[in-house]
């Protein structure tokens, strides 16, 4: 516990080239529309994004600004109104029920609500099992398959020993996350999909969530596309930032040039509206 | 030296649980706060910040129960009344609380105004309604809201605007103190800088004349309020003044809880974010010693054993820790 260097994320040692690698997902003209005629709403609007492999990439947009649709979208749940997405350089196919399960191989997502995330019947080995029998585990020896969930339980910091037989609502909301975490670690999924993963945990478990995050990354040199609210959590983690607005991405680069130097408005108004330490705060431009 | 406008002395209040089990979740706090401040109280989920919040209103409803202490507002002792009396007397025109789920407090059924005439009448049932009317009126106008919201019913307001008229009925009667916990934890930033801006108003013009403002998001104390205090597991662990606890933090859990700041400045990038290991403890059993003790890395055999007193030092901060103040900065240097 003294020390333990699995508690301290430092970001440098993480900075990598991610532009030189080659393209995992990608969008041109991505577009949904909810409704018809006048009462068309356009949560996303001709969107183009580019995710490179092993990139943390953060989508930030105040409540509203429609971050979760293009998030469903690229999970498959919600069907896309125009344009394509491409994964793996191909252009993607879910059309039948095979095929999307074949995709959902390859993406995988943690949401805001770690206690609505789990099946409260189903008890935590039951939970850990289902997504090694996922990956084509299934006729592992039992022993093999104890030592694999012993292993993402230890990536995460929780004792497998004592989850045994127990059900998730017994686990707090940190262990429950970190729990979601040890399930993508079985899972090994190309893309993990984050939307919001910390916003429910206080401050001090949320550097454990991040840090575990980067390892993973670093690990299996997945992407991440972290949703968030939050500027400040996404300038310190991500490697490159898109700013959405009215369901468009106003903004879009890596995370230095985008807050140090933004250029369009809105980005520049949801920056001064965070609260600052070596800053003063201006309350005047209301 | 201004007048004191609240002041609490000891104050233990406990939690009776369905299996009879005591849990203290405020244990022996005492504060102060003069005429015209404002103190944040910061530490993480389930530190017993609300709790704090609900005992200092001197409302009591089970499982809350009041053990000993006093709570003292502007000269008047109001700990042990009986719980209608407190209602009558002290909620309203002494001391106001805005919860957290602004969004649920109102009753969609009932337009804004009503609920204004509600509280009013509830003090003066004498008063005339127009009259009350015209005063929300004109105190809407005051705090920059839209006078049409008075007529409009709650589900025809947005987020950050509930809060905001929540806030405006909660204060209607000009309470001496306003304790606001966690006001702006469930909006975003532009909408919880309005309700901030609305909040220091109030102090400005004088509607309010003191505030307990409680969140977990440190950089927003830093720009509110003067002083801070850090709780942890049901005790005062730190107190001093914003720029003091930002920047100089002393006791090892305030130390901690500082260094989980993320804001997006130049430089804070390649910062190291450190979490504090292990959870809090339960305060069922609380450890015989120090309650920090346990996920302290500074901990002595010591710690575990001798329970700490706050103790003063430079211009009046206290902490409650046994190392001396030389050598927890000492440490913090050498580990920077």
């Amino acid at each position: 516990m003294k020390n333990d260097p699995t508690t301290t994320v430092n970001m440098s040692d993480h900075r990598i080239d991610v532009k030189s690698r080659p393209l995992c997902l990608s969008g041109k003209g991505v577009t949904k529309y909810f409704g018809f005629g006048k009462k068309i709403t356009k949560a996303v609007d001709h969107v183009d994004f580019e995710f490179h492999e092993g990139e943390l990439v953060s989508i930030v947009g105040e409540s509203g600004s429609g971050k979760t649709t293009p998030s469903k979208m690229l999970l498959g749940l919600i069907s896309v109104t125009d344009g394509d997405i491409y994964f793996q350089g191909q252009k993607r196919d879910i059309s039948t029920r095979r095929k999307k399960r074949e995709y959902w191989h390859g993406i995988q997502a943690i949401f805001q609500d770690p206690f609505s995330s789990f099946n409260t019947f189903n008890r935590i080995d039951t939970v850990l099992l289902d997504c090694i029998n996922m990956r084509g585990g299934k006729h592992l020896s039992k022993e093999k398959k104890f030592e694999m969930m012993t292993e993402a339980c230890s990536f995460v910091n929780l004792k497998f020993a004592e989850l045994t037989n127990k059900y998730p609502f017994e686990l707090s909301g940190g262990q429950m996350q970190r729990l979601m975490i040890a399930r993508i670690f079985l899972l090994k999924p190309k893309i993990l999909l984050a939307d919001e993963p910390t916003s429910m945990i206080d401050a001090c478990s949320r550097a454990t969530i991040l840090d575990m995050l980067l390892q993973l990354r670093n690990e299996t040199g997945m992407t991440i596309i972290f949703i968030t609210h939050d500027i400040g959590l996404a300038y310190h983690i991500s490697d490159s930032i898109y700013i959405m607005e009215h369901g468009k991405f106003v903004e879009s680069g890596s995370a230095d040039e985008v807050i140090l130097h933004p250029k369009a408005a809105y980005t520049r108004r949801l920056i001064s509206d965070v609260p600052k330490i070596h800053e003063a705060w201006d309350l005047t431009t209301v | 030296m201004s007048k004191t406008m609240l002041e609490v002395r000891e104050l233990t209040t406990k939690y009776i649980t369905r299996f009879h089990e005591d849990v203290y979740a405020v244990d022996h706090v005492s504060l102060k706060i003069e005429e015209g401040k404002s103190l944040g109280i910061a530490g993480e989920s389930g530190c017993g910040k609300s709790t704090l919040a609900l005992s200092l209103m001197g409302y009591y409803f089970p499982p809350l129960h009041y053990t000993s202490g006093d709570i003292i507002i502007d000269g008047k002792n109001i700990s042990g009344m009986n719980p209608d009396e407190v209602r009558r007397n002290v909620l309203g025109t002494e001391i106001a609380y805005i919860p957290q789920a602004a969004m649920n407090a109102l009753n969609p059924t009932r337009k804004i105004r009503k609920f204004i005439e509600d509280v009013v009448l509830a003090h003066d049932p004498k008063r005339d309604k127009k009259e009350i009317y015209e005063m929300s009126k004109a105190r809407f106008a005051e705090l920059g809201l839209p006078v049409e919201a008075l007529d409009k019913h709650a589900v025809e307001l947005s987020g950050g605007m509930k809060q905001r008229v929540v806030i405006a009925i909660s204060t209607i009667l000009k309470p001496k103190v306003l304790i606001a916990d966690e006001p702006s934890s469930a909006l975003d930033v532009t909408s919880q800088k309005m309700v901030i801006k609305m909040l220091r108003d109030m102090m400005e013009k004088g509607l309010i004349r003191a505030m307990i403002f409680i969140t977990h998001e440190l950089p927003l104390l830093y720009n509110v309020t003067d002083d801070i205090m850090v709780m942890y597991a049901g005790q005062i662990v730190e107190r001093g003044t914003a720029q003091e606890m930002v920047f100089d933090p002393i006791h090892p859990y305030s130390h901690g809880l500082m260094d989980s700041i993320l804001v997006p400045e130049e430089g804070t990038r390649d910062k190291k974010l450190t979490a504090i290991p292990g959870t809090p403890p339960n305060l069922k059993r609380p450890p015989q010693g120090c309650r920090f003790a346990e996920r302290c890395k500074y901990a002595t055999p010591a710690c575990f054993v001798n329970a700490q007193p706050m103790v003063e030092f430079e211009n009046g901060r206290t902490y409650r820790c046994s190392l001396s103040v030389e050598h927890l900065r000492e440490v913090y240097k050498s580990e920077e």
